[in-house]
């Protein structure tokens, strides 16, 4: 396409104004993090690693970030486990009512968050009589393990089944045919295949679950809190600012070789393509 | 019938199939897709299985690499019953049309992929793999992969990957089928080629009759699920026994009854290939067969010219019976666009062949010019 040269600087001058747009606030926040004063002024009046320091020594955010890991963790697992073998039986299998089951495997991640948590929130706080016997299944750690894989579970079937439409069927055929059993065809075709796809849908997932804030605030119950609703509750209280400013920093050093790894995945490296 | 004249290597037989049959669907709404198919295919031979677009050659190839069940009937391997074996407990090997190449694999581990799972050493496969490469002119290329590959060069890799197991029969489904055109006359050969090498069994699917009649030494024809003839190249050309082979392998004039009844005498649908057709300048030869005409159309086709004919009756009227005529086009002096012709062939060039309801072979390939006569059914 051929540009004139005021029409190539304006698209450049927009382009670095958008970047700066997304970009500025999460520089500030960083920068910020190491403020010596406790407000959030702007510019900093000097460096200091304190705040750092402290955000490791003091139980409120280390103990939130642990609980968010472990959830996020568990979750995923389970998201990996039960997407896997849904991608699978739907990519593999034609029965009565696939396409429905399709949809309502996708539908948790289209619901707004806050559907999902008052559905959730209802069923956990209930007793459920089975005749035989009743439970309740409460809240903690476990619910919202089970809330989290129901949304990350949808990640995890997406990109794996995106992976096996795009493989060729025959691949499995040609394995059979060149000699190898079921358990070696898994080994070495199957599993390879949809290892990047695995991998990429675990971290979703993963993203996913550390930063959900709406259902886990319905479904985590008052003895148990991870990082984002510990983040929450104290952006509001200004000794704290500069700890909430050292996690979200943290966070997001975390995130970004996870978010680059991710997309390195899912791009098309030629692997199952199968042409 | 099943004679091979050709090979000369017809020991004994590679592949035996014994009254296969196939069906698909449930038992309220079936299709049966292959249907009562006998034949041998002799060790050594390059047999074609040649057909239309669900005529049934695919499903009988991938019944014999064991990827569908016959619905009833039995396959032989060297008179070894394999009929309910597994794929990969079967001593074939398989090209696939798309090449199914592992795309997480480089060449060099494709090729080695058959002898990796039968647990061949390594440093054995490395050598087998590489030599198998070698013969298909990619040694350089075993460190790419797949997808960094063109198409004729993939072809190669499937080949060789299936090459390499040494198998007793090689299955090949419309191996050049995605290829263009030049190439996959430079593959024909090439194919034909490592086939004499090797010595394999080579069992080839196609829809592409001028590539089954230039690469087999057999071939058989399917139509609907069944096999209407099988013989040599030049067997399923001169002389197609039914009106089906006759008109999908080459082209066929098919003489109806009536016509057949009038010009020779005989009450039988006959099949005349157009370019035993000559025009008559002058006399008729003993023993041709002369009719007279009106050209409705000229397709110039380099060094022949394509000509239709609207066959005259007795009396001079025009009959509804059109010809299709195949003559160099140097001879076409004095032919003109809706002007009289004269045609003849020997007597012998027609011959006889059984109908095989022509109103459903019609619509089996578009690119099949199919004369069967003006009379309504």
């Amino acid at each position: 396409m051929n540009l004139s040269r005021a029409a190539r600087w304006v698209l450049r001058g927009a382009t670095w104004l958008g970047l700066a747009f997304l970009y500025t606030p999460l520089i500030v926040v960083a920068v910020l993090s190491f403020n010596t004063a406790t407000s959030l002024s702007w510019p900093p009046k000097g460096l200091t690693l304190d705040w750092w320091r402290k955000a490791w020594k003091v139980d409120g955010p280390s103990d939130a970030l642990v609980n968010s890991l472990q959830v996020a963790v568990v979750a995923t697992i389970i998201a990996l486990l039960l997407g896997t073998l849904a991608a699978f039986a739907m990519q593999r299998f034609t029965f009565f009512g696939r396409s429905s089951l399709s949809f309502l495997l996708v539908l948790p991640i289209a619901l707004p968050g806050i559907v999902t948590a008052v559905a959730l929130q209802n069923s956990f706080s209930r007793t459920i009589d089975l005749g035989l016997f009743e439970f309740r299944i409460g809240f903690g750690f476990h619910s919202l393990v089970i809330a989290h894989a129901t949304f990350c579970v949808v990640v995890a079937y997406n990109n794996v089944i995106a992976r096996l439409r795009r493989s060729s069927a025959n691949l499995l055929e040609a394995s059979a045919d060149l000699g190898a059993h079921a358990s070696q065809t898994f080994r070495l075709v199957t599993f390879p295949l949809v290892r990047s796809a695995l991998l990429a849908g675990g971290i979703l997932a993963f993203a996913l679950s550390f930063d959900e804030i709406i259902v886990t605030t319905f479904t985590a119950g008052s003895g148990f809190e991870t990082l984002p609703q510990w983040i929450f509750a104290n952006i509001s209280r200004p000794n704290n600012v500069p700890l909430v400013n050292v996690m979200a920093t943290f966070v997001m050093l975390v995130s970004i070789p996870l978010a680059w790894m991710a997309q390195r995945l899912s791009d098309g490296d030629g692997i199952g393509t199968g042409r | 019938m099943g004679e091979s004249t050709i090979t000369g290597a017809r020991i004994r037989p590679a592949v035996q199939l014994v009254g296969l049959r196939k069906v698909f669907g449930t038992a309220a709404n079936e299709v049966v897709a292959v249907d009562d198919v006998h034949l041998e295919i002799g060790e050594g031979e390059f047999f074609s299985l040649l057909g239309p677009s669900g005529s049934g050659k695919t499903t009988v190839l991938r019944m014999i690499a064991g990827f569908e069940l016959p619905s009833a009937g039995a396959i032989l391997l060297e008179g070894q019953d394999v009929t309910r074996l597994a794929p990969y407990d079967r001593d074939v090997n398989t090209v696939f049309q798309d090449y199914a190449l592992f795309p997480h694999l480089s060449v060099h581990e494709n090729v080695e992929y058959g002898l990796k799972v039968k647990g061949v050493k390594k440093t054995e496969r490395r050598r087998r793999a590489g030599e198998m490469l070698e013969s298909v002119r990619l040694a350089q290329l075993g460190s790419r992969r797949p997808s960094q590959l063109s198409g004729g060069q993939r072809q190669r890799v499937a080949l060789a990957r299936a090459l390499v197991n040494q198998p007793k029969v090689l299955l090949l489904d419309e191996p050049l089928g995605a290829l263009d055109l030049k190439l996959r006359e430079e593959l024909q050969v090439e194919l034909k080629q490592v086939q004499r090498e090797v010595g394999i069994t080579f069992v080839f699917v196609t829809h592409d009759q001028g590539e089954a009649l230039s690469m087999s030494n057999r071939i058989a024809v399917f139509n609907h699920g069944r096999i209407e003839q099988v013989g040599s190249p030049r067997d399923i050309y001169d002389h197609p026994s039914t009106s089906f082979v006759a008109g999908f392998v080459g082209t066929s004039n098919l003489l109806n009854a009536a016509l057949s009844h009038r010009l020779f005498g005989v009450d039988a649908v006959h099949s005349l290939r157009p370019e035993r057709i000559r025009l008559v300048h002058a006399e008729v030869a003993d023993g041709e067969t002369c009719v007279s005409g009106t050209v409705t159309d000229i397709q110039y086709l380099g060094a022949d010219c394509r000509l239709r004919v609207t066959l005259d009756n007795v009396d001079g009227t025009t009959s509804g019976d059109r010809m299709l005529a195949t003559v160099a086009s140097d001879g076409l002096v004095g032919v003109a666009l809706g002007g009289p012709v004269r045609l003849a062939w020997p007597r012998f060039a027609a011959y006889t062949v059984s109908s095989t309801d022509p109103t459903t072979d019609q619509t089996t390939d578009p690119m099949r010019v199919d004369f069967t006569g003006g009379t309504p059914p």
